[in-house]
């Protein structure tokens, strides 16, 4: 019901998810076989040449997608982030079933057939066009059909590269943990992996010699449909190519990013008249950085203490004013340029529930230490790691809690300690469920952990191009508190609220 | 209309080295049949791939019309020499009718004189050609499946035909309702015939001229009569391993 629910009020997005599904599917299997059937057909002739070229797709196939995209996010000219990159991930996944099938189905034909062919007078290419490919046909189509598939369930990676298609939804739906998103984007792909499945099962069957008496009919209305979907499908991403001026923003893949990168957006289109392409939910902070400095992305907001250490390596400091200058400088050595900062600081936060808050009159993290020896505490994996984690918070403040704390997921932890499972946790500062489930957010009065504002990061070279980009993002600067972001991601992540309205709104309220 | 074929010192090597045939010289006249007998792997087919140009000799020449083989476009010499197969080797994605019109079609003949001359050869093969022109290869029995087979290799009328040991794979009634047939259109056409078998009966029942092969030697060239009567050992071998009702079955010319 739910399912039903999120589908009809996403119609329209859904709807483009799909399609840009269907398409990028459609140009990669056709590109796959447009490289993969004549290469087979070398490779059916010539087994030492073959024999390293399957080599080669045999061991492409064994990449996991995900660290395929990741690794093409780096490699200038074809990779970047976007379409492009996707294509190029599913067409060297479609290579192998197309050419496996194609020297499969050449070299299986009966050698009496072929000797008769040769004996009558055909020459090479006679011999191939009317009889190596019409028999070897039904094994080709099936290979075609193994590539179709894949490329249906790899093209739902494709999404972490900003690719768009259904995995948008998947991914979002894993960041929010919520299911319904999550099969809002997998029922389709599966239902379109089965319709795919099916349709070119049809074909092969219709292809077996002594099918049907009007299968060469059928052959041709199949292959004047299939060559009329690819022209479509190449015009189609003829005439979406740059047309005009536009400006990417892009985002990493967890809700506060979307709805910044929305933010970004939405501010752009509202001030200037520059066109605006999204390409949001991209991969972690490494992809977003590599698109950025490739300039498939030309602007995305990243967090300043996430910047110094994660992008510059360089230790990080506890006074915010210090990291926000070392990060701008840092980026302006590479040709990017900060912004001033939003406003909030997604930083650690140390959350206890309201309710214990107000009954103890807990104010700050030091407040906790005479309470926490009675208390049970859960940490994610990772703070509980790191040196500027756990170890170094108990020895700033003091604490000492009734037993060593829990390793938990960071999914799972804030339900934990507002059923009162734990008593005590580190989250998110700007988390929807702070404010969801009515947790308070310690201040953390002796500075212990480093600053993470929100700061918009812009290639210089497109500030310079169209510098109304700049005074349209310049607005947002101190605009959005603690407060309004854990509202934001609140709408999103547990009032299922859609993150392009949500952003509109707060617009709204700000222009007013 | 039929051509002559001529061996002369033909050796073939294999690349190996291995000698398949050694020495080999004969001639075939036109409208001859001459069939060549031996055990198998004693060089044959060989024989016939060298006519057409599926191999080369390794020493010494063959000819064609009067022509080298080496001196002729092999396409265009496989189009003049039909081959007929044991396992036919029938195309299955394409009707009887398409695959007797192949050779025409790649000659370029007019649609409405393939459409004619497709009628005709089934007539001529006793198949119906209205019933049969659109069936598939799969739905054909063994031996009408060699009758298309002979249609095929017959479809531009080619001066020369080779024939590898094209009713090996039939059942013994069928194999001589074949050879009736075969005696009745070579009777019609007179083409030039090299066919190779192993089945001495066959050899008798077919041949205007006998050759007997034996370790890549051609060991004996003559009329059936003639080498029945023959006495060398090599060939009086093969007669021994003819049973006797085959040669009583053969029917006057």
């Amino acid at each position: 019901m739910n399912l039903i629910n999120f589908w009809l009020s996403h119609r329209p997005e859904m709807l483009v998810a799909l399609a840009q599904h269907v398409v990028l599917v459609l140009a990669a299997t056709a590109t796959a076989i447009a490289i993969g059937l004549p290469l087979g057909i070398v490779a059916a002739r010539k087994p030492r040449l073959g024999a390293p070229l399957l080599a080669f797709t045999n061991i492409v196939q064994t990449v996991p997608s995900l660290a395929m995209f990741g690794f093409l996010v780096a490699v200038p000219l074809i990779g970047g982030v976007g379409a492009r990159s996707a294509l190029i991930v599913l067409i060297l996944y479609g290579l192998l079933p197309v050419m496996r099938n194609t020297v499969a189905g050449i070299q299986g034909i009966d050698r009496a057939v072929r000797n008769a062919g040769v004996a009558m007078g055909m020459t090479a290419r006679q011999l191939l066009l009317q009889v190596e490919l019409p028999l070897a046909m039904p094994t080709i189509v099936a290979g075609v059909r193994v590539a179709a598939v894949v490329g249906v369930g790899a093209a739902t990676i494709a999404a972490a590269i900003g690719a768009g298609g259904l995995g948008d939804f998947i991914f979002r739906g894993l960041s929010m943990t919520d299911p319904t998103v999550i099969l809002a984007g997998a029922v389709p792909a599966a239902v379109l992996a089965l319709a795919v499945d099916a349709g070119l099962g049809w074909l092969e069957r219709v292809l077996t010699p002594g099918a049907a008496r009007h299968r060469r009919l059928t052959f041709r209305a199949a292959a004047a449909g299939i060559i009329a979907l690819m022209v479509v499908v190449a015009g189609g991403f003829a005439l979406s190519g740059r047309w005009g001026t536009r400006v990417i923003i892009g985002s990493k893949n967890f809700t506060e990013q979307v709805i910044l990168g929305e933010l970004l957006a939405q501010a752009v289109e509202r001030a200037t008249d520059l066109r605006v392409d999204r390409r949001l939910n991209l991969g972690g902070t490494f992809i977003s950085e590599e698109a950025l400095r490739a300039g498939a992305i030309d602007a995305y907001i990243e967090y300043t203490g996430t910047a110094l250490t994660a992008i510059f390596h360089q230790p990080t400091s506890r006074d915010r004013a210090e990291v926000y200058s070392r990060v701008a400088a840092a980026y302006a050595e590479s040709g990017r340029t900060v912004l001033p900062p939003l406003g909030f600081n997604n930083t650690f936060a140390i959350l206890v529930r309201t309710a214990d808050a107000r009954r103890l009159g807990l104010k700050t993290i030091s407040d906790v230490v005479p309470h926490a020896p009675k208390w049970k505490a859960a940490f994610g994996y990772e703070f509980l790691e790191r040196e500027d984690g756990y170890k170094g918070l108990v020895r700033t403040y003091g604490l000492r809690f009734a037993e060593p704390p829990r390793v938990m997921d960071l999914t799972l932890i804030y339900r934990a300690l507002a059923s009162g499972a734990v008593d005590l946790i580190a989250g998110d500062a700007t988390h929807g469920l702070i404010k969801g489930l009515d947790l308070f957010m310690l201040e953390d009065n002796r500075r212990y952990f480093p600053p993470y504002d929100a700061v918009p990061v812009v290639r210089t070279q497109t500030l310079a191009a169209h510098p109304e980009l700049r005074t349209a993002i310049e607005r947002l600067a101190g605009k959005i508190s603690e407060e309004t972001m854990r509202e934001m991601n609140y709408d999103v992540d547990v009032r299922r609220r859609d993150a392009s309205a949500v952003v509109r709104e707060f617009l709204d309220r700000l222009g007013s | 209309m039929a051509a002559s074929i001529e061996f002369e010192h033909v050796q073939y090597r294999l690349p190996s080295g291995v000698a398949v045939l050694d020495d080999v010289s004969f001639t075939v006249e036109p409208g001859d049949v001459l069939v060549l007998v031996g055990r198998s792997g004693v060089g044959k087919t060989t024989i016939l791939r060298l006519i057409n140009h599926l191999l080369l000799p390794s020493t010494g020449e063959i000819r064609v019309e009067g022509r080298a083989t080496t001196a002729w476009d092999p396409i265009a010499l496989r189009r003049r020499t039909g081959y007929v197969l044991q396992e036919v080797g029938l195309f299955p994605h394409m009707t009887v009718g398409r695959n007797i019109a192949v050779v025409p079609h790649l000659e370029g003949w007019p649609e409405a004189r393939i459409r004619a001359r497709c009628g005709e050869l089934l007539e001529l093969v006793g198949l119906d050609p209205v019933s049969y022109k659109g069936r598939f290869p799969h739905e054909l029995s063994g031996g009408q499946r060699q009758r298309v087979g002979v249609a095929r290799a017959l479809a531009a009328d080619p001066p020369v035909l080779l024939m590898d040991e094209p009713f090996g794979a039939l059942d013994p009634l069928t194999r001589s309702e074949l050879h009736r047939e075969f005696r009745r259109i070579q009777g019609q056409l007179r083409k030039t015939v090299v066919m190779v078998t192993h089945d001495m009966a066959e050899a008798f029942a077919l041949a205007t001229r006998l050759g007997v092969l034996d370790q890549g030697r051609l060991v004996a060239l003559d009329t059936p009569d003639a080498i029945a009567r023959a006495g060398d050992p090599r060939i009086r071998m093969f007669l021994e391993a003819l049973p006797p009702i085959p040669v009583i079955a053969r029917e006057p010319d």
